[in-house]
């Protein structure tokens, strides 16, 4: 009974609000914006989070694989703290790589909150607790790499750049392809046959080979920084082109509505009669699109650093992590030098899951996961 | 050429071909453009190649004179203007000459050409290889819509789309070694590396030749399935079908006869936009693998500044690009003959 009294309730439902009931319907998308939050506050509080910084070597245990997190002893003694064993290390004869075993009589408790090493958080103050650490021993949950370092610390801290890289060149690319696109499909005329035909142009030059020629041409003398804003420059300068051409359809609808032309008429400037009434009526794709738009840019990032002609240690990121595992030896004797990849794969399949799910939502003839 | 009869044999051809020649010239202002683009590109780094020869032979103890500076500088046309130095890289390319690498201390011709042989050959197989996955998947997911099967098709295509290529070809690297205890790189195996091609070395350059294939083409495969299936599903609800399924007519027939063709179009138009992340999968892959293709020669040119390598290379690939769009445009106007009466 009640449920059928629901049914006839009168309720109103703003767009913004039916598009987030749509999305909340699309589980895998839900799931995806969950990871990323979670993967951005991650990289955003690295210093935090891992337990030691990116340069530090831990000579006792050098291109030392993943160890595992223990709770039972070796006498089948359960401990609530968990804890790793150290590991003990001989060179094999036939390899001559180092081979890593797990010691019982080594075991190093993990404590949470506790103090570690020292480090400068965001450049504000200076802390030593981390998020949990070993008092003794060390402890290399992903391994460390032929330096000695340690992967999981250097995983986040190379988030933080990888990950920034992606927004940081979306929002230029959003900047780029709204302006042109929105000037080419409103003013018409000239300006738009010249857009037109940049945007035809560039979307038919193959993307990587002039990624490389463009990053390889940023001054090797460039300070860290400088290299990083060159790359998301890059990056963008291909990257708007798709969306400019999006954006320039809807203007070229809108156009004709009545809504901009009272606009025009009471008298607003262009820019006015641009951002303030007509993006504001599509804003959620632009949304949806940018975020299908970021993967690109992390993939972008992680391929030329990779390459080696993208960010140069001692900038972490994740393709500079990628760069070592440049030959089949070093992944066949430490493949854990993979995983920076993993965290690629995931996060560019959470960003596309992610972008379908807002697409379909902000789509109003949508009828995906209305079923 | 409207008052030829449309639908006539001849209407048709005339069609097709003023379509044809509208496209080619439209061809032209966008590889000059894309020309332009290049050379700035390949302008930007510091320096020239005269400086970084300069900075070779001073590392080795030549000295070297200002008057030796002044002809290798009027040598590569350095002491003139930028348009005129565009002019004469672009009318030289045109004719056939693409200059001189002094990395490889040899013509420019002698080098490119086998290489964007082998990068050709790769980036049409791997196209080859992604409707060969795609079609199937997509048709297979729009049928069985929502099936435990679609589900599976779609995880496993946005994985590889998610993958980047240059770890897909690691991780065959990886998997070749661990459990086939081959190792997967270059197109041929070392016997077979500099002999003239004879049948066994065709075989060996086709067991070589699958691997890079596959990777490359595993990355467009997510969006040409989900594209096509797409298509298909709208196709598939339109009152024609049910109209030929309530007449009896075969499903496998009525779906390849019907709602395939007309999906196929959309379909076509995509390997215009596949191709530039075809080839550009194909340059990040081949460095990995170590294939004798343009992507590693690409990379030692740009880090070397080796201009004109760099550039002819960069040029050819776009040209590849651009011809390859023409194709795709010039296959939908042959299929689909509301293109060509635009």
């Amino acid at each position: 009974m009640s449920e059928l009294a629901a049914d006839f309730q009168v309720e109103a439902v703003s767009p913004r609000q039916l598009a987030w009931i749509r999305f909340k319907r699309h589980r895998l998308a839900m799931l995806s914006g969950g990871f990323l939050i979670f993967i951005y506050l991650m990289a955003a509080l690295c210093e935090f989070i891992t337990p030691y910084g990116t340069d530090t070597r831990n000579v006792q245990a050098i291109n030392a694989p993943p160890m595992s997190v223990h709770f039972f002893d070796k006498a089948g003694e359960f401990h609530l703290r968990p804890f790793v064993y150290g590991y003990d290390m001989h060179i094999n004869a036939d390899t001559w790589m180092r081979d890593y075993v797990e010691n019982p009589e080594k075991r190093y408790p993990i404590y949470f909150l506790a103090k570690g090493e020292r480090y400068e958080f965001w450049n504000l103050f200076y802390s030593d607790i981390h998020l949990f650490t070993t008092k003794e021993g060390y402890l290399h949950l992903f391994g460390t790499d032929q330096l000695g370092r340690d992967l999981f610390s250097r995983v986040f801290y190379g988030a933080r750049v990888s990950l920034s890289i992606g927004i940081l060149g979306v929002a230029l690319t959003l900047f780029l392809g709204v302006l042109l696109g929105g000037l080419a499909g409103y003013i018409g005329g000239l300006v738009d046959r010249v857009v037109q035909r940049v945007i035809e142009v560039l979307q038919s030059l193959p993307t990587l080979p002039l990624w490389m020629a463009l990053s390889a041409a940023l001054p090797v003398s460039w300070s860290s920084l400088g290299i990083y804003f060159g790359i998301t420059i890059i990056l963008s300068l291909f990257g708007w082109p798709a969306l400019a051409r999006q954006v320039r359809g809807k203007f070229l609808a809108l156009r004709e509505e009545d809504f901009v032309m009272s606009a025009r008429l009471l008298g607003a400037g262009r820019m006015r009669v641009i951002f303030k009434h007509m993006l504001p009526s599509f804003n959620s794709h632009i949304i949806a699109t940018a975020t299908l738009a970021v993967p690109g840019m992390i993939l972008g990032e992680t391929a030329l650093s990779f390459l080696g002609i993208g960010l140069r240690p001692p900038v972490v990121s994740w393709g500079v992590l990628m760069q070592q595992a440049q030959n089949y030896q070093v992944i066949v004797l430490t493949p854990w030098l993979l995983l920076p990849g993993l965290f690629v794969v995931l996060t560019v399949m959470a960003f596309n899951l992610l972008g379908d799910g807002l697409r379909d939502a902000v789509d109003p003839y949508s009828t995906a996961g209305q079923g | 050429m409207l008052e030829i009869p449309l639908g006539s044999k001849s209407g048709i051809e005339s069609c097709m071909n003023s379509y044809i020649t509208r496209r080619l010239l439209g061809m032209v202002p966008t590889l000059i453009l894309i020309s332009m683009i290049i050379f700035v590109v390949i302008q930007l780094p510091p320096g020239d190649i005269v400086t970084s020869t300069l900075d070779r032979m001073q590392a080795q103890g030549v000295e070297v004179s200002a008057e030796q500076i002044q002809n290798l500088r009027a040598q590569y046309n350095l002491d003139q203007p930028m348009v005129l130095q565009y002019l004469s890289w672009i009318g030289n390319f045109v004719t056939g000459d693409m200059g001189y690498s002094y990395l490889f201390s040899r013509p420019v011709n002698e080098l490119v050409w086998e290489r964007l042989g082998y990068t050709l050959l790769i980036t049409v197989s791997a196209l080859l290889f992604t409707w060969a996955v795609a079609v199937p998947a997509g048709v297979y997911s729009a049928v069985r819509q929502y099936s435990v099967g679609d589900y599976v098709l779609t995880t496993v295509m946005l994985m590889g789309l998610a993958t980047p290529s240059f770890l897909l070809a690691l991780v065959a690297m990886y998997i070749g070694y661990e459990w086939f205890g081959i190792s997967i790189g270059g197109l041929f195996s070392p016997e077979y590396r500099d002999v003239p091609w004879s049948l066994a070395r065709v075989g060996d350059f086709l067991s070589h030749l699958w691997i890079p294939m596959v990777v490359v083409g595993l990355g467009g495969t997510a969006s040409t399935m989900r594209i096509l299936r797409a298509n298909l599903l709208d196709e598939l609800n339109k009152p024609y079908v049910v109209t030929a399924r309530a007449k009896g007519v075969k499903p496998i027939k009525l779906l390849i006869k019907y709602p395939l063709r007309i999906a196929i179009n959309p379909f076509i138009s995509t390997i215009g936009l596949l191709l530039p992340a075809l080839i550009s999968g194909e340059a990040i892959v081949s460095i990995v693998l170590g294939l004798p293709t343009t992507g590693p020669a690409l990379i030692e040119a740009l880090i070397n500044q080796d201009m004109y390598l760099a550039g002819s290379f960069l040029m050819l690939l776009s040209i590849l690009t651009v011809v390859g769009m023409l194709l795709s445009d010039l296959l939908l106007a042959w299929a689909d003959p509301r293109i060509r009466y635009e």
